[in-house]
């Protein structure tokens, strides 16, 4: 045993003096380490620490984080940083952009800087929520449907089938058309189109690890079924739900976009990135008042790119194959 | 090891274990796999059992069947005389920890998201074998008897090594103070080197705490090692049974015998041993072969192996050495 204590040592040499003290700590038993992958085996790093470092390699990953606080900060504190009230008639119509009014003002006199800020806060609101929604739905049913299998599997993964063959925007026109389209309907409609998704993922994943070896041990040990699942099973699988809410985080907002400029989402007076679109249907803001449109529109381009690019790398990083 | 005659602490009963085939287009039951066809057999208290066969035999199985990871098709599995199928949910949570399990694979065996304390204290505390107070004190204990040191408990199960990490998941098992534990092979997946010492520890444990074990296992030397009795498996049935010396060294059924014949003998200098290595693969288990199910690759087969199936007979009278081949059995009283 003392033996093979110096000889690790001597193979980390090269290493920093701390890891090798970490190293000689931690071999209680036999073993010689096997080479390359014992090595790295042996290093003290957190799961957590590691995923942070990986994460950190991606450079627009970590542009794409300062870029998302400081856009979510700046709507989370749009009382403060708003000039004037979003909803108050204050300057001129059409107003281009003054000294006054950084952005301008829009076709009935509100400050488009003061609604951009309160937009961004819906639009942000309404992907976390949806997000949200999706997730946990997406994750509840995947579980059941994974663990369980059987029946259970076959009736939640053949409605998810059927969730997924649904246009999303039939069902907004369908619903706007039974309720009034509003902030909570959409937030709704879009949490309860996204999540087969996540669902299909989570139960693969489920079926996987179902057979491992630590869940069967947990079954043998007597352990309840609510410790398998939520402590066992969930945290093995948060990795890839993270990365997949993410884009569904992104999707949500584009979505947003999309049926609010269509009239069916978000609903005037409250400004949404997607309803400050609204205007450039008509030819004029669009060729003539670029001021109404261009920086909703680069917002929204922004977030989700961020959005995205930070999924990415949170991919790449949680990826336990990845050798980095 | 224990001669005085008490009930069995296992006891399997005619065990049968099928796996239905699915297949066709409206996904109906093609058939089966028999994977366990009619197994007896009974393990004593404070005994191990070895359970040897090729991949495939189902010596897995029947392991998982004694800890109740699964449901038996056909027969009854007994824990100190109480038959397990008819136990309710929670008496069979309860018994549970007294039945515990040690992994074949030790790289999947321990989740990689928790580090060794919350592994080892959370089905303690659940159970109720340790409180919040004292759990520190009992993991450390258990971790000194398997051989690891007290800071394994902050740590990772990715910071150790292949034989650490089956030495943390006998840790495991141990945590819950069981009677009986499966040793679902395993050394099968640890270095040469590092086999043979979770070997005796196994078997010093063994000891140690009246443990009852089910080894099973793929090499008849390490099976041999650690156990008071063999069963030997082929293809869902057991083809011998008796004493490990009796059937290391007066193996009767002709599979054992080639089973025996494969093990290496670590001499250089030995003369090249006369080695009847078994042709063929293991028969198929949807549909075993009829008669005696290993005489498509048996030497000595003849024209009544292929119609009746033999059962497993005592080799003599008051012997607890049994083997399923008439064959051989009578062969050899003619020579003795």
């Amino acid at each position: 045993m003392g033996k093979s204590k110096v000889r690790v040592q001597k193979r980390n040499v090269r290493e920093s003096e701390h890891k090798v003290n970490e190293i000689s700590e931690s071999s209680p038993a036999e073993d010689k380490p096997g080479g390359e992958s014992a090595k790295k085996d042996l290093t003290n790093e957190s799961y957590l620490q590691t995923v942070f470092r990986r994460f950190r390699h991606h450079h627009l990953a970590m542009i794409s984080i300062v870029v998302v606080i400081l856009l979510g900060g700046a709507a989370l504190l749009a009382p403060v940083l708003a000039p004037y009230r979003p909803d108050d008639i204050v300057g001129p119509f059409s107003g281009a952009p003054s000294k006054e009014f950084w952005l301008g003002t829009d076709q009935i006199g509100r400050d488009v800087l003061s609604r951009l800020l309160y937009a961004m806060r819906i639009s942000l609101l309404v992907g976390i929520m949806a997000t949200l929604i999706s997730t946990i739905v997406g994750v509840v049913l995947g579980l059941i449907a994974g663990y369980f299998g059987g029946t259970a599997d076959m009736l939640i993964m053949r409605f998810t089938d059927m969730v997924m063959s649904f246009p999303y925007i039939l069902l907004v026109l369908v619903a706007a058309a039974i309720f009034k389209p509003g902030l909570w309907n959409i937030i709704l409609i879009l949490g309860f189109v996204d999540w087969p998704g996540i669902a299909r993922l989570v139960r693969g994943n489920v079926l996987n690890l179902r057979e491992t070896n630590f869940i069967k041990g947990n079954i043998v040990a007597g352990m309840p079924l609510r410790h398998i699942l939520f402590s066992e099973i969930l945290p093995n699988t948060v990795a890839p739900i993270l990365v997949y809410a993410t884009s569904v985080l992104a999707l949500s907002m584009l979505d947003e976009a999309a049926l609010s400029f269509l009239g069916l989402g978000v609903q005037p007076p409250t400004a949404s990135l997607g309803n400050m679109l609204n205007g450039a249907q008509s030819l004029t803001v669009l060729t003539k008042q670029p001021w109404l449109w261009i920086p909703a529109g680069v917002l929204i381009v922004v977030l989700v790119m961020a959005i995205n690019f930070i999924g990415d790398a949170l991919r790449d990083a949680l990826d336990p194959n990845s050798g980095r | 090891m224990k001669t005085e005659e008490t009930v069995p602490l296992v006891r399997a009963e005619n065990l049968k274990v099928y796996y239905p085939i699915k297949g066709g287009i409206i996904n109906h039951t093609t058939g089966y796999v028999k994977a366990v066809d009619g197994v007896s057999f009974f393990i004593r208290e404070g005994e191990t059992l070895g359970l040897v066969g090729e991949s495939g035999c189902g010596k897995s199985t029947i392991g998982r069947q004694l800890v109740g990871l699964e449901k038996p098709t056909e027969g009854k599995i007994f824990f100190e005389g109480r038959d397990l199928s008819l136990l309710k949910k929670d008496e069979m949570q309860k018994i549970r920890t007294r039945l515990q399990m040690v992994f074949q694979d030790p790289y999947s065996s321990l989740n990689p998201r928790k580090h060794i304390f919350e592994i080892l204290s959370q089905p303690m505390l659940y159970h109720g074998i340790s409180t919040r107070e004292s759990v520190e004190k009992d993991m450390i204990r258990i971790l000194d008897m398997v051989g690891l040191s007290r800071n394994t408990l902050g740590r990772y199960p990715h910071e150790f090594s292949g034989g650490q990490r089956q030495r943390i998941g006998i840790a495991r098992a141990l945590s819950l103070n069981p009677k009986f534990i499966v040793c679902d092979e395993p050394v099968s997946a640890l270095d040469v080197s590092i086999q043979a010492q979770i070997l005796n520890l196994l078997k010093s444990l063994q000891k140690e705490l009246n443990l009852t074990l089910l080894f099973v296992g793929h090499g008849l030397g390490a099976v041999n090692y650690v156990s008071d009795r063999i069963a030997v498996m082929y293809l869902g049935k057991i083809v011998e049974m008796g004493d490990a010396k009796e059937i290391f060294h007066h193996p009767a059924h002709p599979y054992t015998k080639a089973l025996l014949n494969a093990v290496p003998v670590p001499d250089p200098e030995e003369k090249r041993r006369e080695r009847r290595l078994l042709e063929g693969e293991i028969g198929d288990s949807t549909h075993p072969p009829a008669g005696c199910r290993f005489h498509p690759r048996c030497p000595y087969a003849v024209e009544t192996c292929r119609q009746k199936e033999p059962g497993l007979q005592k080799m003599e009278k008051a012997s607890s050495h049994e083997a399923a081949c008439p064959i051989v059995m009578t062969k050899e009283e003619e020579i003795g």
